[in-house]
């Protein structure tokens, strides 16, 4: 059986559940004719006509609007945001309407936004920012961050099928790595939004993370494991709601923890774990609670710079180190 | 499930012990988590204690009328697998001796700490993080736990740790418990007696001379003292033994404060605040103390320590006691305010509900001797404050203005302070300021 990609699990899970489903259909700019930036959408136009797969003006406010409208009359829309970075363009009707909606007049709006994001591709300033924190900040949205191809395709079938708005970040840098490959089931399967995965277990030192940072914590483990150390390493794979109970039970377990994200540090989601650590399960914490993220800056274009900004293997030894010494 | 150990609770910073009044519910009781289990009684104020955990009471260890020390086990709450004791006899729990201080500083050796081997459950219990976070022993919230769990002295410990600049580890402290723990009662903290921190102030305080004791050959009733008795009753004592107590006192033409309460008193009805004289003294207190800062103040050793915020403390008189619960930030309310958390305290202290924390921080004492019809007080301090003041009785009288007979409600103020900190001419010029205000007071 052939080995999947990311990008082709995205792609896969969305064709299978607009065969499931005849009222799931997409729209965003370049997804009907070109079969999309990064061609999640390919083959979809031909397959499932222009009135299922639409081709929309550069207008990411007008493309949400319209998915949302669609949604209310009964449609389950997946609008694609061609870089998750323009989803700021779209953030007045997914924080206010798509997000409100249910708790102002009972209304789900069963949307699926969904895009690029995440550095490592020198994409720049505008090609390569982690916007997941602007709507887990948002009461009402979900937002999901798969770091395989198993998960990208199992949450893009659950967030399509989830009665309220999710908002979907893919990471473009795991889009066709070949390391992101795997078989995947050929029986439908979905990954539910909400629960995290033991991506390695460990007894030292919790490594809590999500996105392309898995890899990361995953090499790094790898290296630590010479000297001694057993790291844990914990995909988040959902923010919102993030799984609490699997957070709590591997800081109890090790005592120790790491949060690592590829986003930067001010309001990162590393802040919000590091409160909720402290509160439930302070007398299980044998060291302080450390942060590994992007340092607060945009994500710079040049190449030496970006890797400087980008969280790094030896970041995470350097970290587990010290935290295993403390 | 696990038993749950019930403690008594500290109810204030400088608390540490407390006397069980009442128990609401006896062993072999269901009781649900937050349902009030039992009644206590501290220095500063008596409050229903609520179960921490739903179950059953498997045994009462502190009987009614005792007194121990903070986070001792009173109670254990189980499931009800095990038969409930009986309530112990009333043998006191001893109050182990505090090691001295020097003692404390150097960290004992395990073998050599002085624990006699008490009885478990009624020996006072330590609070957990008091406990073991002995003096100088580096260690992790983990690290504490595991030892209060396993009764582990942390300071037998000391020089063991392998973490970073000798910090105990979860590893330290886990081979040590299983290379066998000499299971150590924890040792109690060296429990400052109440009166302590504040006699610190008093650097030359003589001792006390002893009370005479009773020698009434007549009938007599013995009544053992409540604890807020003991408590008013040290803090009084304390009080005059630390401060150079000196009072003068300032007659006051207070009719125009009459005619503004009557003007007003309905309007403040009408928001649910019943408006009597006492918010406008404390108002004009508040403005004379923003004035001279030094009567807000308090001594710690040769330092005085000037308090940015200006919390008012209102002697209230309770058929058991009397208590002052404090307005927090009286500076930043208008008389509307500062009437209605007059009213909200005094409701509070009369239901006995109020929270440890309505009766600290105060900064300046208003008492109020004239209540019954008394002409002047003399009040004592509120320590460590600096200054109290006492609020006679308001009567009408002839007073002479521009050489006329005119009838004024008058009061006498009384301002006892502290002559350590305060010269006469500040405390008069106090005074003569918070006069002049209520004198001229208009509605």
């Amino acid at each position: 059986m052939a080995l999947t990609t990311y990008i082709e699990a995205i792609r896969q899970g969305i064709w299978e559940e607009m065969e499931r489903d005849e009222n799931v259909f997409v729209l965003g700019e370049d997804v009907g004719i070109y079969g999309g930036a990064f061609k999640v959408t390919e083959g979809m136009l031909e397959k499932f006509g222009e009135w299922r797969v639409i081709d929309t003006p550069i207008s990411e406010s007008a493309i949400v609007g319209a998915a949302i409208g669609a949604a209310l009359m009964g449609m389950k829309p997946i609008a694609e945001m061609q870089f998750a970075d323009f989803i700021s363009c779209a953030f007045d009707q997914i924080t206010n309407f798509a997000a409100k909606c249910r708790y102002r007049w009972g209304a789900g709006v069963p949307i699926v936004v969904r895009g690029p994001s995440g550095g490592g591709v020198h994409g720049g300033p505008f090609h390569s920012q982690n916007p997941e924190m602007y709507f887990v900040h948002t009461p009402g949205l979900k937002v999901v961050c798969p770091a395989t191809a198993y998960d990208a395709k199992g949450l893009i079938k659950s967030a399509i099928r989830d009665p309220d708005p999710v908002i979907y970040f893919e990471h473009k840098f795991l889009y066709r790595h070949p390391r992101v490959k795997e078989e995947l089931p050929t029986e439908p399967y979905t990954v539910p939004i909400g629960k995290a995965i033991l991506r390695r277990t460990g007894t030292d030192i919790s490594v809590i993370t999500y996105g392309a940072m898995v890899y990361t914590a995953l090499d790094a483990a790898k290296e630590l494991e010479k000297e001694g150390i057993d790291l844990e390493v914990l995909d988040l794979r959902s923010l919102l709601p993030f799984d609490r109970e699997a957070v709590l039970d591997s800081v109890k377990k090790t005592n120790k923890v790491i949060l690592l994200h590829e986003d930067t540090r001010i309001g990162g989601f590393a802040g919000e774990l590091a409160a909720v650590i402290s509160e439930e399960v302070f007398e299980y914490l044998d060291g302080p609670i450390r942060r590994i993220t992007a340092p607060d800056t945009p994500v710079p274009y040049s190449p030496p710079l970006e890797e400087f900004f980008l969280p790094k293997v030896t970041d995470v030894i350097r970290v587990a180190r010290e935290l295993y010494a403390y | 499930m696990a038993d749950t150990k019930v403690i008594m609770p500290q109810m204030g910073e400088s608390i540490f012990e407390g006397t069980i009044t009442k128990w609401l519910k006896k062993a072999g009781d269901r009781v649900e988590r937050d349902e009030p289990l039992f009644e206590i009684s501290t220095d500063k104020v008596d409050s229903e204690i609520p179960a921490p955990a739903s179950g059953v009471v498997q045994e009462i260890l502190v009987k009614e009328g005792q007194t121990v020390h903070i986070n001792t086990v009173v109670a254990v709450i189980g499931d009800g697998s095990t038969k409930p004791a009986a309530a112990p006899e009333a043998k006191p729990a001893p109050t182990p001796p505090a090691p001295k201080p020097a003692e404390v500083k150097q960290a004992a050796p395990a073998p050599s700490a002085p624990a006699p081997q008490p009885q478990r459950q009624a020996q006072p219990q330590m609070q957990p993080l008091a406990a073991t976070a002995a003096a100088g022993v580096r260690s992790s919230p983990l690290v504490r736990r595991i030892a209060r769990e396993n009764n582990v002295n942390l300071t037998s410990l000391a020089g063991r740790g392998t973490g970073i600049n000798g910090r105990i580890t979860k590893r330290d402290i886990l081979s040590y418990i299983e290379q066998g723990v000499p299971a150590i009662q924890a040792q109690p903290q060296p429990t400052a007696a109440p009166a302590a921190p504040a006699a610190k102030q008093a650097p030359a305080a003589p001792a006390p001379a002893p009370a005479p004791s009773v020698t009434f050959t007549g009938d007599v009733e013995r009544v053992p003292m409540t604890t807020m008795r003991k408590s008013i009753a040290e803090h009084m004592v304390l009080s005059r033994r630390t401060s150079a107590h000196v009072t003068t006192l300032f007659e006051v033409d207070v009719t125009n404060v009459l005619k503004a309460r009557e003007k007003m008193k309905a309007e403040f009805e009408r928001s649910g605040v019943k408006l009597t004289v006492t918010p406008f003294f404390v108002q004009a207190a508040v403005n004379a103390l923003k004035r001279f800062p030094v009567i807000n103040a308090s001594l710690d050793g040769d330092t005085i320590v000037y308090k940015r915020a200006i919390n008012i403390g209102i002697a209230v008189n309770l058929e058991w006691g009397l208590i002052v619960p404090v307005i927090k930030n009286a500076d930043e309310k208008n008389l509307l305010g500062i009437a209605r958390s007059l009213n909200e305290l005094g409701d509070r202290a009369r239901n006995k509900k109020l929270a440890p924390d309505d009766v600290k921080d105060g900064t300046f004492t208003i008492t109020n001797p004239g209540q019954y019809g008394g002409l002047i007080g003399t009040p004592i301090i509120n320590q460590p404050q600096l200054a109290i003041m006492g609020m006679g009785g308001i009567k009408k009288r002839a007073v002479v203005i521009d050489d006329a007979i005119a009838i004024r409600s008058m009061i006498i103020l009384s301002l006892s302070f502290d002559h350590r900190v305060i010269d006469g001419a500040t405390a008069d010029m106090f005074m003569a300021d918070i006069q002049k205000q209520l004198e001229n007071w208009s509605a």
